[in-house]
């Protein structure tokens, strides 16, 4: 039989985080919801991991303070150590303090733009890219839920007891 | 599954549904401009234009051209960088600070507070680089290797983490308002018919970055935005305390004190809160945004006024409280001089400004009007930049030697270069209204059930 890849497309946010759960329930696999906004609980009904996003910003930010404590180390203290307003130069720990805003800013430097610059990556967007919501609207006001399956009539009677008020359908060769 | 509670007033007005939303936003992006735009436009272009020449005279001949003397080396440059760099500070405080709090109001308003920063950063930055007299130099800021041997910056001085702190700053909250650009270019991509605009269409595309709206990345989109909002919070408390350090870690009287950083925090959200009230107020009006941008809101934006602006006024009494308890007599003179020496009128201007007129913000019909808040804002603005100047100027034209006291006098290039500024900024905060979604809608659309006006009624 020939798989097909049906498209529903809700009017509420509320319904479509219905709908997912009873698809889910009835062990249809669905492809993937677009929405125009963030919808509230919606990962956590899909069943998608945790995004780590946020450890990685934590480790990059971990690597700008170090790339900031050697850069100051290096340039203050080895290559040319210089008496400035008095200020120690013989050793790092001395004369640190007076780098604290240069390591906390090359700290956050470092985690923002590292971790956008993944958040990119990981969700292909750069200019260039092509969009692929199935349909314009949804990022206006509709709410479009993509499963694949074989069994037509069947999803189309579990559609509409979602509430859905539109459903497309394509076949895939 | 939306909480709705009674007691909160709508922060949507109107029987909006998210079709409407969408309509609105993308409404002046699809349509023409109108008369008051064109006329604001024009006078910004010649200002901006006005600016060009006034830079480029001081580039060609020199600084000389402006009013510096031997006693006062910094006065209306350094006045205006700072000036630009506290209106900087609202954007990125409104949606970082205010989403780390969920504050729901803070969504109507982001987008141009955001663009704001941007646009007033750009204008601070250029301050200090004509400053150095051949800006093509200006490189020498970064600690490159060069060919001058060991020549390398120096991590010791204020004016490095200056360097440090506003370049984060500003490509943090560039980067801040794109991510949450992307979203809203998408809506209007997709709101565009190609065959009617052929070209916008592939400019909102490449703007959007394929920008689609699955499920996993409006998941990255909030972790992201979240973890931004964290970063960028105390991001925004350190720009301006490093900028207080240019002054507070020098030894003139009137600069060096302890007070400086929260002070100037303070006063840059005051300053920023009101740059933001005097442009939205205008635009709600230009591009019909009274359902989105609502008195309520204007009510929040004042409440903060009048804290922010109490909190200078603190600060003012504290200083002079501290320069008498110090017993230090320059730093007494420095404050007797400041509010009875040749510069009182720039001080009681500031005094006015900034401590007496916010105190009308107490009662609520003057604060829920607008052309009161619209005057008030303005007054904020003039009375944030005398602040700077009276710091800068008074502190400096009379020091520790009595033979070289002055006075600072601006030239018209000084004069041409800090309004040519304002029209600089003019003319992209006015391409940007045309051109950008102006609201987060994407986010607004989050708080339609929970704050529009249609579903309150319905409740």
């Amino acid at each position: 039989m020939d798989k097909k890849r049906f498209y529903a497309i809700y009017d509420d946010e509320d319904d479509v985080l219905n709908a997912v759960k009873i698809i889910k329930q009835n062990n249809i696999s669905i492809v993937d919801v677009f929405t125009p906004f963030p919808i509230h609980g919606l990962d956590h009904a899909l069943g998608l991991n945790r995004t780590r996003l946020g450890i990685t910003a934590f480790i990059y930010g971990c690597i700008g303070f170090i790339v900031a404590l050697t850069m100051t180390y290096y340039i203050m203290i080895i290559d040319w150590p210089q008496n400035i307003g008095g200020k120690p130069s013989f050793a790092y720990y001395l004369n640190m303090p007076a780098f604290v805003p240069i390591l906390f800013e090359m700290t956050v430097l470092f985690a923002a733009h590292l971790m956008v610059i993944t958040y990119f990556f990981r969700s292909k967007l750069f200019p260039g890219q092509k969009a692929s919501n199935p349909d314009v609207r949804t990022t206006d006001d509709k709410f479009l839920i993509e499963i694949e399956s074989d069994n037509s009539k069947d999803i189309n009677d579990l559609l509409k007891k979602t509430g859905v008020s539109e459903v497309k359908m394509q076949e895939i060769n | 599954m939306h909480k709705r509670a009674s007691i909160r007033e709508p922060l949507i007005l109107g029987e909006k549904s998210y079709h409407d939303i969408t309509v609105d936003i993308a409404k002046p992006v699809e349509g023409k401009a109108n008369r008051l735009w064109w006329i604001v436009f024009g006078v910004s272009c010649v200002l901006f234009i006005w600016w060009i020449l006034c830079v480029g005279y001081t580039v060609g001949t020199g600084i000389g051209v402006w009013g510096l003397n031997k006693t006062i080396g910094w006065a209306w440059d350094i006045t205006n960088f700072v000036w630009w760099v506290g209106i900087g500070h609202a954007g990125t405080l409104i949606s970082a600070v205010l989403l780390l709090f969920r504050q729901n109001w803070r969504l109507s308003v982001i987008r141009s507070a955001e663009a704001m920063t941007i646009f007033a950063v750009i204008q601070a930055a250029m301050f200090p680089g004509i400053h150095m007299g051949r800006p093509w130099l200006g490189y020498f800021v970064f600690p490159i290797p060069n060919e001058y041997g060991s020549l390398w910056v120096n991590f010791n001085s204020p004016l490095l983490w200056d360097v440090f702190a506003i370049s984060t700053y500003f490509s943090v909250s560039l980067v801040f308002w794109y991510v949450g650009l992307i979203p809203d270019f998408a809506m209007i991509r997709d709101k565009v018919s190609e065959k009617i605009w052929p070209m916008r269409k592939k400019v909102y595309s490449i703007l959007s970055f394929g920008w689609s709206g699955r499920a996993k990345d409006w998941q990255r989109f909030e972790e992201v935005s979240l973890v931004l909002a964290g970063l960028a919070t105390p991001l925004v408390f350190s720009v301006h305390s490093i900028v207080s350090f240019d002054f507070a870690t020098s030894v003139i009287p009137g600069w060096h004190t302890t007070i400086f950083p929260p002070y100037f925090v303070a006063g840059a959200v005051f300053s920023g809160f009101a740059m933001v009230q005097t442009l939205l107020l205008v635009m709600r009006k230009v591009v019909s945004l009274e359902d989105y941008i609502t008195i309520k809101h204007i009510e929040y934006m004042n409440i903060i006024i009048m804290l922010t602006g109490n909190l200078v006024g603190i600060a003012y009494i504290t200083e002079l409280f501290m320069a008498w308890y110090s017993g230090v007599e320059f730093e007494q003179y420095a404050f007797l001089n400041r509010f009875s020496g040749p510069y009182w009128w720039a001080y009681w201007s500031m005094m006015t400004c900034n401590v007496i007129s916010p105190q009308l913000m107490w009662f609520k019909k003057l604060r829920t009007n607008i052309v009161f808040t619209f005057i008030l804002a303005l007054f904020v603005n003039i009375g944030m930049w005398f602040e700077r100047f009276v710091i800068i100027v008074t502190s400096l034209h009379r020091d520790y030697l009595p033979s070289s006291w002055s006075m600072f006098s601006p030239t018209f290039v000084d004069i041409g270069i800090f309004v040519g500024s304002i029209g600089f900024f003019f003319v992209i905060f006015l391409l940007y209204a045309r051109t950008f979604p102006v609201i987060a809608q994407a986010e607004l659309k989050t708080i339609l059930k929970s704050y529009g006006e249609k579903y309150k009624v319905r409740k």
